[in-house]
């Protein structure tokens, strides 16, 4: 059967065959680079797209309907436009801070990409810690908001950016906290072997309530990691205009934009990973018939398909919920989310040495 | 500018709130004062939009200058030429028909309720959740549609004249409102399992922004902003005019005074005039739409004060007439003028966040305050 | 009214039980060309009556004591009166421009005000 491993290995072979060993590997990570920026463009395309028409099914409207066939060729011409604006630096801005911070957010996006696993033995990097890996550059972000919020000399950005980096700085603990709990049950930290762990069925499924709590915290942890509403304090348009990006245009605008993307795109690939098995198909204990038809849907799918799914939750929350105030936002976390992720742990322990779980 | 920012304390940020600012729903200017997040003071520069109507009736006669009026609160805008209207009629003694009375009482509930829906969305937005705001506006185009049937127009309807009305109803109207009543009644549960009983809404509005019912009485409040506040203020109650007294209707009160208070008593508000339109509707009586006046109009010598309850509140025109075709002097009370005075006691102490949910339960329209 | 008896007269209005007027829910000026007259109306939420209490001003130096100490509403009515007649609210917390430009020549609502760019007559 056709598949994505098959593809690399072939590609890899037929450079090896045909290059000295050193030349091969430059190359391949040529097509890796390439292939993740592609990746990394369409996906933020695509998702612009599917924003704009969750909204417009949300609102009773139709949505991008004018460019190409029913507005699939919205998010080019959208693009192109970013591309062709003056990008504008206000005087008195810390040009250097300012021209670096969207390429900060747009890098530590970037970097993100590696340890995920997009189809059965396709993966750009099995690091053995890949779940720390992606919890500590996921908070690089952070980073490049407060750059962009200090350095744009406007107050609403800088307000915009301090209430994210409280923001941010929070919700990592809880989402810390209900990796944390997965990286208990499957036993590793590596995001091939978490994967194979659910095949015998997914981690939500298995782990019983505990796993259960711990999605719904990675859930709300996830959402307002990604500075997605309610919790988009960092940009609150009705109250900051728009945060930290307000002097922000044209291209410099386009990449903040597409990381806020590829993060949703991200953490919701790692709940897929962690929660719902990554590219492992629904598997239910021993039923080999059932499991065996289930594996004829190809594992890519499978793993875009549960993405896809957590990524219209998120965007379900986003034009359904009002806005957290800040400190009912931080309230949430210190006196809410962090506690219950706590127990929760020492639950999903518990459940772990005494092997409750099937 | 300057003098403000003497004024502030070390470690306090002065920010410009508008005049261009997507919370502020139009052209206002607040100068706030925030200790990190929380305001210390706020203070309206107003007059971005100021195009001085009153000064412009001066030389308009009094047929025309019922019509600037339509540019002050633009969401209400029949309402304030109705309030235009009855001062006229007062000085010159006019009868209004009571097939005109009906119509002008239906047209003034159909355009509160178009302007407390726009409100209901505008609000939810302010507060953060975006797609309200286009619920909001189906229904809100099926007022419009009525009101362009008869009225000719969607948001300056214009419709009002010394007398009556400028035109009969249009044949559809009776059925395109019916039409609007099953609709309402049907969406109305829905926006109340949107926004009302949302957790997240309840936690951002509750006990924010309280106005004491002695505040709200000091300060001019009126309208559903006073009324949060337990003032019972309703004007088509206490000095019933054209046939509300004769209508079965509540004045919707509430005594937390808060937010949330503000938000339940426009609601209800909606219920209340959905219900007024309801009594109306099969009950137009036949007859003329206008009564008969002279084509020039010239109010006797004296001063005419008429008041009549808009969606944001009370509007009053004082009409100072020497006898000529034009008036004197006019001055409009509008109620978001003396609303905002008190918007800088409500927010004191809250937070950045709680000034713009605050600034949508006020209701305020610009234009209205500007004048 | 004199305006020198204004500020007792408010006070007796606002307090006194039988009067009770402590909904001032408008508050302007007429000018009348020789001279200026502020105009209060008042209401009472408790007893339901209405006043309207006016005052004569004089058109060089009109002065008259500030009420928005009694009904805090007056604050921003008397700041409007005060840049559109040229009104001197004495005792006025905070007699500044609110509508009009800080730099604003003349008072716009006063009959003799000429303003060739911003005006048209008819």
């Amino acid at each position: 059967m056709w598949s994505f491993a098959q593809l690399a290995d072939t590609i890899h072979e037929g450079l090896q065959a045909s290059l000295p060993p050193a030349w091969a590997l430059a190359a391949e990570m040529t097509i890796v680079g390439l292939s993740a920026i592609g990746l990394f463009a369409m996906l933020g395309l695509v998702l612009v797209l599917m924003e704009r028409k969750v909204s417009a099914f949300m609102q009773i409207r139709i949505g991008p309907n004018r460019v190409g066939p029913a507005g699939l060729l919205q998010s080019f011409a959208d693009t192109l436009k970013l591309l062709v604006k003056e990008g504008i630096t206000p005087d008195g801005v810390d040009k250097f801070l300012f021209n670096a911070a969207p390429l900060v957010a747009m890098i530590a996006a970037m970097l993100l990409l590696a340890p995920i696993a997009f189809a059965r033995d396709f993966q750009i990097w099995d690091l053995n810690i890949g779940v720390l890996y992606v919890s500590a550059v996921s908070s690089l972000n952070v980073i490049a908001i407060l750059m962009a919020g200090w350095s744009s000399n406007n107050k609403y950005s800088l307000l915009g950016a301090m209430r994210s980096g409280a923001q941010i700085v929070s919700y990592e603990l809880s989402a810390g906290l209900s990796v944390l709990t997965i990286v208990v049950l499957a036993g590793s930290l590596q995001v091939s072997e978490i994967v194979a762990s659910q095949a015998d069925g997914w981690w939500i499924f298995k782990g019983h309530v505990p796993a259960l709590m711990a999605f719904v915290i990675f859930l709300i942890a996830a959402t307002a990691e990604t500075n997605r509403a309610p919790f988009d304090m960092a940009e609150a348009e009705s109250e900051l205009t728009a945060g930290f990006h307000t002097e922000y245009s044209g291209m410099k605008f386009a990449l903040f934009f597409l990381a806020e993307y590829i993060n949703v795109f991200i953490v919701c690939a790692i709940g897929a990973t962690l929660f719902l098995g990554g590219w492992m198909p629904l598997h239910i204990g021993h039923w080999e018939a059932f499991n065996h038809a289930m594996d004829w849907i190809p594992s890519s799918l499978w793993f875009f398909g549960k993405t896809f799914f957590l990524i219209f939750v998120i965007m379900w929350f986003r034009w359904t919920f009002p806005r957290l105030r800040i400190d009912q936002l931080l309230d949430l976390e210190w006196r809410y989310l962090l506690p219950i992720g706590m127990v929760n742990i020492l639950l999903v322990t518990l459940v772990a040495i005494l092997g409750w779980h099937f | 500018m300057v003098e403000e920012i003497g004024t502030t304390e070390q470690g306090d940020l002065v920010i410009n709130v508008g005049p261009q600012h997507p919370a502020t729903h139009g052209v206002l200017h607040l100068v706030i004062t925030l200790n990190g997040e929380t305001v210390k003071k706020v203070e309206p520069h107003l007059g971005y939009i100021h195009r001085s109507i009153e000064k412009m009736c001066e030389s308009l006669s009094y047929r025309q200058f019922i019509y600037a009026t339509s540019r002050m609160d633009y969401l209400s805008s029949h309402i304030n030429n109705h309030g235009c209207a009855l001062a006229v009629e007062k000085a010159l003694q006019i009868e209004v028909p009571e097939r005109a009375q009906v119509i002008r009482v239906l047209m003034d509930e159909l355009t509160r309720i178009a302007s407390h829906v726009l409100w209901w969305g505008a609000m939810a937005m302010d507060i953060g959740a975006f797609t309200p705001f286009f619920h909001a506006f189906r229904e809100r185009e099926m007022i419009n549609d009525i009101m362009e049937e008869t009225c000719g127009a969607r948001l300056t309807m214009n419709y009002m004249v010394p007398g009556g009305v400028m035109f009969d109803l249009h044949p559809n109207f009776h059925r395109r409102v019916k039409e609007f009543i099953r609709q309402f009644h049907k969406k109305l549960p829905e926006y109340d399992e949107l926004v009302t009983g949302n957790a997240i809404f309840k936690a951002r509005t509750r006990g924010v922004g309280v106005l004491s019912k002695e505040d709200a009485i000091s300060y001019g409040c009126s309208g559903p902003t006073a009324r949060a506040s337990g003032v019972d203020c309703d004007i088509r109650k206490l000095y019933p005019y054209e046939v509300y007294g004769k209508l079965q209707f509540e004045q919707p009160l509430a005594t937390e005074g808060d937010t949330y208070a503000r938000y339940l008593v426009r609601m209800h508000e909606m219920r209340q005039s959905l219900s007024i339109v309801e009594q109306l509707i099969d009950n137009i009586p036949e007859g003329e739409f206008q009564a008969k006046t002279k084509a020039v109009l010239k109010p006797p010598k004296g001063e005419f004060y008429s008041r009549v309850e808009t969606a944001r509140g009370e509007f009053g025109v004082y009409i100072v007439s020497e006898g000529g075709t034009t008036p004197y002097r006019i001055k409009y009370r509008s109620p978001g003028f003396s609303n905002l005075s008190a918007l800088d006691h409500a927010v004191r102490g809250q937070k950045i966040g709680d000034l713009v949910a605050i600034m949508g339960s006020f209701d305020l329209v610009i234009p209205d305050i500007d004048r | 009214m004199d305006a020198t008896a204004w500020p007792a007269l408010a006070r007796e209005l606002r307090t006194r039980d039988q009067l009770a007027f402590d909904y001032l829910f408008c508050l302007t000026c007429v000018d009348w060309k020789t001279h200026l007259t502020m105009v209060y109306h008042l209401t009472s939420t408790r007893h339901r009556h209405h006043l309207v209490v006016k005052s004569r001003l004089d058109r060089e130096a009109p002065s008259i004591r500030t009420v928005c100490d009694i009904w805090r509403t007056a604050e921003f009515h008397e700041r409007e009166v005060f840049e559109m007649f040229g009104v001197q609210f004495a005792e006025h917390p905070d007699l500044r421009k609110l509508i009009l430009p800080d730099d604003w020549q003349g008072y716009p609502l006063r009959k003799d005000y000429e303003d060739p760019v911003n005006m048209i007559k008819l």
